[in-house]
């Protein structure tokens, strides 16, 4: 039993039943880490490591896990939220946007907080939501129809009602908000319609707009030359996935969407900054320190639309604040998350579009390689070599893990697009040359295994080399949570919840939940006791070892 | 009951007229429907859209109870009104419960003003102490941000003379003692079979098994007092009128 675990039973030991509840503050942001009990963003923690020093559970004891509780989302859209939990309260979304706080130990609902949103939005992938962000007594929940809703974490009131963006456009809000200090932040969906994506931060108290950072320049900004014409007012570059944070530097990192038309770059020549790249924004301005683009004129809808993992590693010898970032693109990246500098690309799977770096970082192109009227096959396909499902970072083991589509390739054809407002803009749409492994889950035997295959992937952040793979039979579109323990918790579209060896990839314990896990497992103690849940199927499932 | 209503509820009989009785509990049953369905869009008091007032019979024309009980169904196309997943007998409650709306007449002066209510409100009524409005106040008892949008005035002004008349589900007080002795009251969440779950007098959210308890009941009188004698005719009528303007986010 480490220490983090000996405090964590001493303070239990002298709670009543429940714990002691306080506001959540940004100090007790900053220092999540010290209260491994709970679990306070999306990503558990402003570096988004998706690491929980709980230790309870061990690879020797992890075969002992059995379910807790289940609860049932009366919804069947697909249950992407990673849950809250904060002073014995868990906080989810059951989708679309109703907010749900349950008590952790028996799942039972203490409020339930249902929004309606209007009926003219259209997020493009499913009416889902993937959790909510709490400051003080206060939840904050990004809805399909793009408002920022507060809701009062003891009571499910609402507080207060932001209305972001312009539903009937394509806008939409799918990923938990970012609370950083007095302000809450969100990115907008809606990549597939034409949109000019943007940031924007909000008062906690009020919810009026603190700043705005337009993912797409406009005239006169740097980065505007990127776009040919009047392409960049509907070039896209949306926001459907959580950021991160690095208080020393008080920057916030986003990863940024495709360009559009998707697959049709002929309108949009030029780079298209910011698609497909991470931006680097002061925290309490908006304004742009840095970026770097993963996919420059991206014509294969490969969104930057990943976690930013931030972690504190040796590089080269000498101790370096990096961001380790596994794209869509199929590339594996270090980069300094102070200066935004280039410092290792790898591919991490098989990939055709480009073949190394220039010396600043920028891709080198494969001649040919682009969509066309009779269509190129490229890899990885149009998900991705990974998507938006979280990776982790185990300070614990050094590796990254990345949700992995193996292996995988689609046939990219190119139309022409016309913009339409609320319309989908994006130049036709790719296939699969062999089945049909794109988005939604499989029906039963129908996958071929030359479509590809799901794994989760080690890496060593400082070579960018595969330390190992667990292969599944099926794709995957869920995330990976790492404990201080070395136990590793994914999932997939197989419907299996597992856990494996963090340092071999050894499968040490599974379950069958039923239906496609697409979310990322999360980690809490209640009394001494750590619980690991996942949302899957329709539902949450709960689990800890026997008592 | 003032004249005026009486007069209203006299017209109202043209089209409200009773074709079917209903028993108390069956225009209480209406009652909920209505503020399920309806209240939406229709307002507490049936009047939120121009020319229509539902309690007072008032429709852009002459409906029959069936008729009405065949809108509340199917929806009016081409409006506004949508159609509701309603059987015959629950929609004829909601008539039912409408027909009762005009004969409840109030003892206090409707002639409020919100924001001296308001000031009865935070002050010399102390309602913060257990209600909160907005971020504002206890969160032990209802929550009354949008309570203007949901309840009557008539309705409101029960609850503020007479507390223990009506108490919602939801609204309903609970005590639970642990096994090792301590007493816990509050606002009753959620129960099943095996556990309790409670918004407790300090605010914190509670959930207990069964199995931990020594006892466990539900507080019959509400924990509010009547405000009967406490505040002033003038005073009342500002509260309610305070109450009414809230409308919520």
């Amino acid at each position: 039993m480490n220490r983090a675990f000996v405090l964590l039973m001493a303070a239990a030991a002298s709670l009543p039943a429940q714990v002691a509840s306080n506001p959540v503050t940004f100090e007790r942001m900053l220092n999540a880490a010290k209260e491994p009990q709970n679990w306070l963003n999306y990503s558990g923690g402003y570096m988004s490591q998706r690491h929980s020093p709980l230790v309870q559970i061990t690879p020797q004891n992890v075969k002992n896990l059995e379910q807790q509780w289940v609860f049932q989302a009366r919804s069947l859209e697909k249950f992407e939220a990673t849950p809250l939990v904060v002073d014995g309260i868990m906080y989810t979304v059951q989708a679309p946007n109703d907010v749900v706080a349950l008590d952790p130990v028996s799942g039972r609902v203490f409020w339930t907080y249902s929004y309606s949103p209007s009926p003219l939005s259209r997020p493009c992938c499913g009416r889902v939501n993937r959790g909510v962000a709490i400051a003080g007594d206060t939840l904050f929940m990004g809805t399909i129809d793009a408002h920022l809703v507060a809701v009062d974490a003891k009571s499910g009131r609402p507080l207060w009602d932001t209305a972001v963006a312009k539903p009937e456009v394509g806008y939409a809000i799918t990923h938990a908000p970012l609370v950083i200090k007095d302000k809450v932040i969100v990115g907008v969906a809606g990549g597939e319609y034409g949109i000019r994506g943007f940031i924007s931060a909000y008062d906690v108290k009020t919810g009026k707009e603190a700043w705005r950072f337009n993912t797409i320049p406009g005239p006169g900004e740097a980065g505007h030359e990127t776009w040919k014409g009047d392409s960049w007012k509907t070039g896209g570059a949306s926001v459907w996935v959580t950021g991160s944070y690095d208080a020393d530097l008080n920057l916030t990192y986003w990863g940024i969407g495709n360009a559009g038309p998707d697959y049709n770059g002929d309108v949009r020549e030029g780079d298209n900054l910011y698609s497909s790249s991470v931006v680097a924004l002061d925290a309490d301005t908006g304004k742009i320190k840095w970026h770097y683009q993963f996919s420059p004129h991206d014509e294969f809808d490969y969104d930057a639309v990943q976690v930013p993992v931030l972690a504190d590693i040796i590089w080269k010898g000498v101790p370096r604040r990096v961001m380790l970032w596994a794209n869509r693109n199929g590339f594996f990246y270090v980069l300094d998350r102070a200066t935004g500098q280039f410092l290792l690309g790898k591919p991490f799977v098989e990939v055709n579009w480009a073949n190394g770096f220039d010396e600043k970082g920028r891709p080198m192109r494969v001649a040919g390689k682009v969509p066309t009227a009779e269509g190129t096959l490229i890899f990885p396909g149009n998900q991705g070599g990974t998507n938006w499902y979280s990776p982790s970072f185990s300070p614990h083991t050094g590796l990254f893990y990345i949700p992995t589509w193996a292996n995988y390739s689609s046939l990219y054809i190119k139309a022409d697009a016309e913009y339409e407002e609320g319309r989908r803009f994006m130049g036709t749409s790719p296939r699969s040359l062999i089945g049909g492994a794109n988005g939604g889950a499989s029906k039963v035997n129908t996958r071929k295994e030359n479509e590809g295959y799901g794994a989760v992937r080690a890496i060593d952040p400082a070579t960018g080399e595969r330390k190992w793979e667990f292969k599944m039979n099926d794709v995957t579109d869920a995330g990976i949570l790492t404990t201080a323990s070395d136990v590793l918790f994914s999932g997939g579209r197989e419907g299996y919840f597992y856990a494996l060896d963090a340092r071999t990839g050894e499968l040490l314990w599974r379950a069958n939940v039923g239906g496609a896990v697409a979310a990322g497992p999360m980690s809490y103690a209640i009394n001494g006791r750590q619980y690991v849940a996942i949302s899957a199927g329709n539902s949450l499932f709960v689990y800890a070892l026997k008592e | 009951m003032s004249r005026i209503l009486l007069l209203l509820f006299v017209g109202a009989s043209i089209t409200l007229e009773a074709q079917h009785s209903y028993t108390p509990a069956d225009i209480a049953e209406g009652g909920r429907l209505f503020r399920v369905n309806c209240v939406l869009c229709h307002g507490p008091e049936g009047d939120q859209i121009p020319g229509i007032d539902l309690g007072h019979g008032k429709f852009r024309q002459t409906y029959s109870e069936e008729a009405l009980i065949k809108i509340i169904e199917n929806g009016i196309p081409g409006t506004a009104m949508p159609p509701h997943n309603l059987q015959d007998f629950q929609a004829g409650t909601i008539v039912g419960y409408l027909r009762t709306v005009a004969t409840a007449g109030r003892t206090v002066s409707g002639n409020g003003n919100a924001a001296r209510g308001k000031a009865v409100f935070e002050g010399k009524g102390g309602c913060t102490g257990c209600h909160r409005v907005g971020a504002t106040g206890s969160r032990t008892g209802p929550d009354l941000s949008d309570v203007g949008s949901q309840r009557r005035a008539v309705e409101i002004e029960e609850s503020v003379l007479d507390p223990d008349a009506e108490i919602l589900p939801q609204n309903r007080s609970y005590r639970v003692i642990t096994k090792s002795g301590d007493t816990i009251t509050g606002r009753l969440l959620n129960i099943d079979s095996f556990t309790v779950q409670l918004l407790d007098s300090k605010e914190r959210l509670l959930s207990f098994p069964k199995t931990s308890l020594r006892e466990a009941a539900f507080i019959d009188k509400s924990p509010m007092p009547s405000y009967r004698d406490k505040l002033s005719s003038q005073e009342l009528a500002d509260l309610i009128a305070y109450l009414v303007s809230l409308k919520g986010i």
